[in-house]
Order: structure tokens, then sequence, then C-alpha cells
């Protein structure tokens, strides 16, 4: 009798987790196990199965010149972006948390950029960086004479266009965190170490900075993830070139998977990509840990 | 215990018509004070009385509407807090939760650029005074309420600062620790020699601590004495009412038959003052009796105005029995019902009228 009562406990409590468990297998844990066979496999073309070949997917992929490149406009693109986009959303957190007329008006303004769809952003910033007549020309123009000049069609410039969209783009999100994160931080704080003579830079640095913390972490690792998982902007703004100038990881993949039908060297390229991003997350936690104070 | 390296004169405090109003709401109003230099005196008030504010605004954390601020003979209304060489114990404590005790209590010599040698004698003196040497690595967030208090107290006289101020400071507390807390706080401020101001809603630690409190109502001074003085000579019914446990009876003069001639007058006498006097001047019913081991407190009605008398508990009373009460003349005090002033001169006159 006690034994019957317990399996159907058990099938009631499976059958509650039944529809989360689905969702979660066939979405992330199925693809995600497929993925890693997929990249020991060779892709399947019409007549021709695919057949297990091992690491030469991976052999490929160290031997391919796109793939390090890839790899390193990613790098470039984390550097540029996510210290520049943490910093700035510090900056906007602790001026509209002050008292200023406004307030809420400059809180909304600079949460925008999150709100606004990426390929709506990117058709935007794709006007302001127009050769010619874009905002950027005509602003550079008037005021210094500088010629006519295509951010994003330069092999040198298209990384760092691209770049300050995503900064745009970022900061403001960033922002809502810091801007909790203050907010959470007592006002007797401050006001003890006015007391004892520290000015607002002192403040900054020595209460509400290492306070900022754990936020600063969590910003961070969504940053990194960020800047490697953004990449909408990029199909509207360069497509990747010029010569793969402006090609972020994520991007190859597509490109490699979706364009040139390649899929079992896009599952390669995407099992290299997870690994890096797990790599990244463990660091950073072990990185910061030891730096945070959690309440 | 004897520290003479760990020392600091006082400096007076004047406060001449100090305002501070939001908008419609006068939180204080035109307040002058003086707090003579290494003085404990406590600002003493019901909540929403403008204390707080006033400490705030001693402080420099909060602007002052009108008036002027001087610290040691100095103008320092339009100063901010750190040019003001004071400390500050708050209420919450406010300490930074992600440094340890000994860099929460060397926060402000690290800021003032001390060297690190004398920092560290100075942390040493402040830690064995408090009992604080085996804590010092410790982050707040480990310590128990009273540790977190010392080291707030810590960090406040490190600095040897002339003057330190208190926030409620052990209004987070539970009883006894805040009873060794109140004798701990006055000792250091007598041997460190620091004008303090303490700002408190509960009598009896100002009564017990300061040499000076300021009681405030709605932003006003209503009396600034001597705790003995504000007990004796309570300046309006307010501060009759505020100070003493219980509070002072005050009768309308009208209440005793041989004083229907003088209504204008409040009457007031404490609970305690009160005994059994056959044909004495009061003659009460008692409504209900309250035994507390040491006497009895008995809440008494006479001309429909009620009163409390603590009696001994040698005498048996019940409620409903009606009993004759008398007192000394001399505790006996009269308060104008129109300007709520007290009035000294008329005590003789209406002990002489009660006792005919």
């Amino acid at each position: 009798m006690r034994s019957f009562k317990l399996r159907r406990d058990w099938i009631h409590g499976w059958l509650l987790l039944l529809p989360a468990l689905v969702f979660l297998f066939a979405f992330t844990h199925i693809p995600a196990v497929t993925t890693l066979i997929n990249s020991f496999f060779s892709t399947p073309r019409g007549r021709r199965p695919s057949k297990f070949i091992g690491l030469d997917n991976y052999e490929r992929m160290i031997n391919d010149p796109v793939f390090w490149k890839v790899l390193w406009n990613n790098l470039w693109f984390a550097i540029g972006t996510i210290p520049v986009s943490v910093a700035l959303a510090i900056v906007m957190a602790l001026w509209v948390n002050e008292k200023l007329a406004g307030r809420s008006f400059v809180r909304m303004a600079y949460f925008t950029p999150t709100v606004l769809p990426l390929i709506a952003v990117a058709n935007i910033w794709m006007f302001f960086y127009t050769p010619g007549f874009g905002l950027f020309d005509q602003i550079t123009g008037a005021l210094f004479g500088w010629p006519a000049s295509n951010y994003l069609g330069n092999p040198d410039t298209a990384l760092n266009a691209i770049i300050v969209v995503t900064v745009w783009k970022e900061a403001g999100f960033f922002m809502i965190f810091y801007l909790a994160a203050l907010q959470a931080i007592p006002v007797s704080l401050k006001e003890a170490a006015q007391i004892e003579g520290a000015g607002r830079w002192t403040i900054f640095w020595r209460i509400t900075f290492p306070l900022l913390m754990p936020t600063t972490l969590f910003v961070c690792v969504n940053a990194v993830i960020n800047s490697f998982r953004l990449v909408d902007h990029i199909f509207i703004l360069t497509d990747g070139g010029p010569d793969n100038a402006s090609a972020l990881l994520l991007f190859y993949i597509y490109e490699v998977a979706f364009r040139f039908w390649e899929t079992a060297y896009g599952a390669t390229l995407t099992v290299a990509l997870l690994i890096l991003l797990s790599l990244l997350a463990i660091g950073q936690f072990f990185f910061f840990d030891r730096k945070v104070h959690y309440k | 215990m004897a520290n003479d390296a760990l020392s600091s004169s006082g400096k007076p405090i004047v406060l001449k018509d100090v305002s501070r109003v939001w908008g419609e709401t006068v939180a204080v109003d035109a307040l002058s004070i003086e707090i003579p230099a290494g003085s404990f005196t406590a600002l003493l008030g019901p909540s929403g009385c403008g204390k707080s504010t006033t400490l705030r605004m001693i402080a420099g954390l909060e602007r002052v509407s009108d008036g002027q601020i001087l610290i040691g003979g100095e103008d320092v209304t339009g100063k901010p807090s750190s040019k003001r060489d004071l400390s500050m114990v708050f209420q919450s404590y406010a300490l930074f939760p992600h440094l340890s005790v000994a860099e929460n209590i060397i926060f402000g010599l690290k800021v003032r650029r001390v060297s690190r040698a004398e920092r560290d004698q100075r942390l040493k003196k402040v830690a064995d005074l408090l009992g604080l040497s085996l804590l010092l690595e410790r982050k707040p967030g480990q310590l128990s309420g009273g540790q977190q208090q010392r080291v707030a107290l810590g960090r406040a006289i490190i600095g040897e600062k002339p003057i330190c101020l208190m926030d409620e400071p052990l209004s987070n507390l539970d009883a006894k620790l805040r009873h060794e807390m109140r004798l701990e706080i006055r000792s250091l401020q007598q041997q460190l020699g620091f004008t303090m101001v303490y700002v408190t809603h509960d009598q009896v630690e100002a009564i017990t601590m300061a040499d000076q409190v300021v009681l405030l109502n709605k932003g006003q001074l209503e009396q600034a004495a001597k705790p003995r003085d504000l007990y004796e000579k309570p300046a309006s019914p307010f501060a009759a009412r505020f100070i003493g446990t219980p509070p002072m009876n005050l009768f309308p003069a009208n209440a005793f038959k041989k004083l229907c001639t003088a209504p204008d007058f409040q009457l007031g006498v404490r609970p305690e003052a009160m005994r059994f006097e056959d044909g004495g001047p009061v003659s009460a019913s008692i409504r209900a009796v309250e035994y507390l081991g040491a006497d009895i407190l008995a809440d008494c009605v006479v001309a429909e105005t009620a009163f409390q008398v603590r009696l001994p508990t040698t005498r048996p009373v019940s409620p409903g029995e009606n009993i004759e009460l008398g007192f000394d003349p001399d505790a006996l005090h009269v308060f104008d019902a129109d300007t709520g002033r007290r009035r000294d001169d008329l005590v003789p006159e209406f002990g002489s009228l009660l006792r005919s």
C-alpha cells in the first residue's frame, strides 16, 4: 500500500516536471549533444551519408585562416566593447542616481537603445555611417573639412564602427543593473565617509565601487557572453566584410552552417565557441571571486 | 584606563536661530542652543520633533535653511562635513560591509593620509579600549549588534575629533546591552573629553547620560537644562509629561475645590510625590490598581481628571475605594494655561490655599 502511494507521488512529481524537461531537452540538451556528435562526422551531401571521421573537422578548424581571423576579431570586439560599455554604464548610473531635473526622462533615454531591436538600430546606424551624407561625415566634414569616408567599407575601420554601435546598445542595459545596485547602497555609508573627510572620488573608489562588485561581475559575464552572441547588426551593417574584417565567431558559424551548408564543420566551430564561453565564465568567477563582497 | 595618547579637547557648539524648512513643513524652527565644550548634551524629544535634523545640520549633512551654526566660535554654516572636524555614529552604524573591522576604524585616518605607523598605533589603542582586538580581521557582517556598535564607536573616536555626534546609537540593541553601552559611552566621553551631542527619544538615556538635556517639541526648543532641573523644574506641561515614568499628573486648577477661583492655571504633581494623607487636598476614587512589586501604581480620578499615583504596598487599596492624598508644597508645579510657561511665583500661594 505504502509503496503504491510512493509510486503515485513519484509519477505525479515527474508529470509536473515533464513540460519543463521536454523543452529543456528539446531545445538545449539534445541540440548540444547532437552538435558535439556531429562535429566528429562528415557533412552528409545528397546520396553520401555522413560518416565518422574522428578529429578531421577539428584539424581543419585549426588550419582554417578564417577561423583564426574571426577569433582574433572577436577578441578585439570584446576588448573594445566590454570595458567601455561597463565604464559608461557606471558613469551614467551615477549621474541618473543623483537628484537632477528630468531624471526619469534621462533614465528612459539611456534605456531606449536596449528596448529597440538590434536590426532596427543597425539600420539607423547605417545611415549615420553612410559615406558622404551620413551623420558622421556631415559633422566631420563641416567641422574639420575631412573628406567623405566609408567607415563600414574600410577593413581598418569596419570592426571599430561595429564596436561603437554595440557599446551604444549595451551601456544603457548595464546601466539599469548599476542603478539598481546603487540604490541598494544605504545613504548613511556615503554620509559616514563624508564625515570622515572623504571626497567624492575617494567615496567612489573606496565605498561605492567595491560595493558594486557583485553587479560588475554579473555585468561582465553578460558582456562577455554578449560579445560572442550579438551578431544581428553585422548582417545589416557589413555582412562580415570587407574580407572578413568585421566577422565574428558566431557570424562565421552562421555562414559556414547555413550559407555554405557545411553543417558538420559548423558544429565543430560551435563546440569551439561553447568551450571558449564556458572557460571564460569559469575564469571570470575565479578571478572576481576574491574581490567581490557579497552581502 | 588612563589613556594619554587618545584624548581630544572638546569644542563648544552654538546654534543661533537655526531653521530647516522643506516646502511647507518646518522641521526645525528658529532653534538656539548652546553646547559647552566637553559636555555631554542629549537632544531629546518624541519622534518627528526635529532632533535628528538638528544633529544632521550640526554634522553638515543637512542644509541649514536659516540661522547660524558655530563650532569653536567659528561659523561653519556653509561648510561641508569634512571641514567641521567632527565624528559621528549613525543609528544603523553605517559600517562599510566590504571592509574589515580594522579598515573600518582607520578609514578616516587613511583618507587623511595619516602615516601607517601612527595608524597602527592608534588602532591598537582603540581596539584595546573597546575590546575589539580579537575581531579586527572580521567583516561587519560577522559581528553581533553590540560588536558592530563598538566598531562604529571606534571609528568615531580614533580621529580624536573635538566633537562626536551620535544619532540614536543604542536603539538597535537589546535592553541589557543598551544599559552596558550607556555606561560605556558615558565613561568614554568623560575619559576622552570631547563634546558629545547625543540624539535620543528615550528619556532614560538622556537623563542618565547627559550633562545637559535639550528637549525639543515640534521643531522648537521646549527646555534646555541639567537632567535634575528638567525633572524638578520642568518649564512647560510638555516637559513635565515627557520626563519621568509615569508622567507628571496635570490637573486644571478647578479640579480642586479650594482653588476654584483660579481657573487659568494647570497644576502638576508627580505620581511619586503623592502620599496618603487623611484630610489631604486631593480626595480621589481609585479606578484601577497595578501591582509593581516595590510599590503600587493606582489610576485615580478627581473631578473628572484622571491621574496616577505611586503608593507604598503597605496599605492595600482596591478599585472603587475613595482615598485622600497629599503632597509637599514644593512638589507642586504651576503652569500658565495660556502661555504654557512655568509660574514658580504662584507655587507658595496655591500651596497655602490647598493646605488651608
